[in-house]
């Protein structure tokens, strides 16, 4: 369980690489040992030269982030199929295979197809298979999608290897930095700048229909929250008053932002702002600090970080009647910045654990806790759509970068990015289908 | 496991390190903080002309010079005894000048959770607007604007750089 594997996977992208073209090398920092193996072989390529892509090697590399499967090292393989009819159920078996993956990639008009098929090595069962298709710069999605396809096979959950996530990177020495808001694909490849400044950009919330980032930016010297639209790079500037204008939350149906303001009066509480008609509501009354709100998946409820008794706690309270909030933390004197699991039933909040800021889970029903993270100073905790997986940050050699879990605490890994410091990863919901 | 613990063994290593260069860490910051170091800001450098410093200008630059930024304890927000003058300074000033508008910018250091320590900022930024306040200072002098962990004045992950980074910085509008 606790067994590390010092296993470095370089994602060397040569001409796949896009414009930020950001080098990332993954770290397995933990990797579980009742994980369900599988072999992924290597596609063959149905052309001269070298494959263009290896499908294969992403693949593998999604599922094992899952922390449900250790894919077989390729040393390990004494064959490669590239069909079903090609596999010999028998060696893999006794290599203590459960499922195999084969495929082939062609070129196909300006792009590739991909043939895949995924078997049961004990039965011999054909599983699934597939034929997908992809132009030469989104090789990555196609093997994503195959990640996808396999996970929801196997283990009845929808993969998540498709979504994106954003994320805040800092360049430069302090006080001088610039800041920007990436989104990339959800293991930190085809980053894309969505907006930057000198000032400041923090806390970017996902709208959840996928399309729209809510954030905090400085860039008037002063905090003010804006709603960005990715595909238009539209920006409304939502909310600008007095103090602090932070900690954005959309409500699951997309019309509220729970928002932190200060006001005048330096009182830090949670508010709702209805989008369309900008009706602003109290949330919070007390004279602590009241902020980093989370709405249950119903709409109903926002969870919330208030130092009301003392250190930050989280609190509960009912949107519609909003004046009694319940202590949901009981454990440790500092828990703050809930997330709500999307089955609603966890939270993710950052706790500090015998002197370390560290990723916990906290079950709504038991109130207990689990700590998931190992870092000095994580951060940040944001759930994959399914659930399985945690996005946070935390620090390597005093700079900051990205890590998932698995939820089930089994598998973790971090995402060093080679350029500026990068924290606050947020995971973006489902792609509608 | 085995990287971890030489992670914290080389990490171990460097704070070691550190402590052996900076002796006094905590003495400095108090010397640094309270000590008339600190207007450095070129706000007034633009050709005022050397000889013809304003009445103003020049109460502007004695209130500079007893300090432009107050430090305070980890997770509190109180200004502590030594950094008194300072405020009184700057609200001595701000009474002669009524026309004058100060900033005043929270800061915390980068430890927990990033809009947490907005809130933070923010009630070290209210703490000084109060105190300013109660010596006479008008309420539309004064603008509060917290940055929470996201403009640190310096990088590290010690002591020393988080008491330099747990600061409200007061500053003059044109």
């Amino acid at each position: 369980m606790k067994k590390t594997f010092a296993v470095f996977v370089c994602f060397a992208l040569s001409w796949f690489a896009v414009a930020a073209n950001a080098q990332l090398v993954i770290e397995i920092t933990k990797s579980a040992e009742d994980a369900v193996p599988v072999a992924i072989v290597p596609f063959g390529w149905e052309s001269s030269g070298a494959a263009p892509f290896d499908v294969a090697e992403v693949v593998a590399a999604d599922l094992r982030r899952s922390g449900r499967f250790a894919p077989l090292d390729r040393k390990e393989m004494i064959d490669r199929p590239s069909q079903g009819d090609q596999i010999r159920f028998q060696d893999w078996r006794y290599l203590k295979t459960d499922f195999i993956a084969v495929g082939k990639l062609m070129p196909e008009g300006p792009g590739f197809a991909a043939n895949f098929e995924l078997y049961n090595v004990l039965t011999g069962q054909r599983l699934a298979g597939q034929r997908l298709t992809a132009n030469a710069n989104s090789m990555r999605a196609l093997a994503h999608r195959i990640s996808d396809i396999i996970f929801e096979q196997l283990t009845g959950v929808r993969g998540a290897f498709s979504t994106r996530v954003a994320f805040i990177s800092a360049e430069g020495t302090p006080p001088k930095q610039r800041y920007k808001l990436i989104v990339s694909d959800y293991d930190g490849e085809n980053q894309q700048v969505i907006t930057s400044s000198d000032e400041p950009i923090m806390s970017p919330a996902w709208s959840p229909d996928g399309q729209s980032l809510a954030y905090v930016s400085f860039e008037t010297k002063a905090s003010a929250v804006y709603v960005q639209t990715l595909r238009t790079g539209e920006r409304k500037r939502v909310s600008a008053r007095a103090g602090i204008n932070g900690a954005p939350a959309w409500s699951p149906d997309g019309k509220t932002l729970a928002i932190t303001l200060s006001r005048k009066d330096g009182d830090v509480d949670i508010y709702t702002l209805e989008l369309n008609s900008q009706v602003l509501t109290r949330m919070t009354f007390d004279p602590g600090i009241d902020t980093e709100p989370s709405w249950s998946s119903d709409g109903k409820k926002l969870y919330f970080n208030s130092d009301r008794a003392g250190g930050p706690q989280i609190y509960e309270i009912e949107v519609a009647n909003p004046n009694r909030a319940t202590r949901v933390s009981f454990e440790n004197g500092y828990n703050a910045r809930p997330r709500v699991s999307p089955n609603g039933k966890q939270l993710a909040v950052v706790t500090l654990d015998r002197g370390n800021y560290r990723i916990a889970i906290i079950d709504l029903a038991s109130k207990g806790m689990q700590v998931l993270s190992e870092g000095r100073q994580d951060e940040s905790p944001s759930f994959a759509p399914n659930g399985a997986v945690l996005i946070y940050a935390t620090q390597e050699r005093g700079k900051g970068v990205l890590a998932t879990v698995s939820t089930d605490g089994r598998t973790a890994e971090r995402f060093t990015n080679t350029v500026g410091e990068v924290r606050e990863p947020v995971w973006a919901p489902f792609p509608q289908r | 496991m085995r990287m971890t613990r030489l992670m914290l063994i080389a990490t171990t290593g460097l704070m070691l390190a550190a402590c052996g260069n900076k002796p006094l860490p905590e003495a400095q910051n108090t010397s640094e903080s309270v000590g008339p170091s600190t207007s450095t800001s070129g706000a007034d450098s633009s050709g005022v002309g050397s000889s013809a410093l304003s009445a103003e200008q020049q109460a502007m630059e004695a209130a500079k010079a007893a300090g432009v930024i107050v430090y305070f304890d980890y997770d509190r927000a109180e200004i502590k005894p030594e950094f008194v003058p300072v405020v009184a300074a700057h609200a001595k000033f701000l009474n002669g000048s009524p026309t004058r508008k100060i900033r005043l910018e929270g800061h915390s250091d980068e430890r927990g959770s990033r809009e947490y320590n907005i809130g933070l900022g923010e009630r070290r930024a209210q703490a000084v607007r109060r105190a300013l306040m109660l010596q006479g200072v008008t309420e539309n002098q004064i603008t509060t604007v917290s940055y929470g962990e996201e403009r640190p004045a310096v990088q590290g992950s010690d002591e020393a750089a988080y008491a330099k980074n747990r600061r409200v910085e007061l500053v003059y509008g044109r």
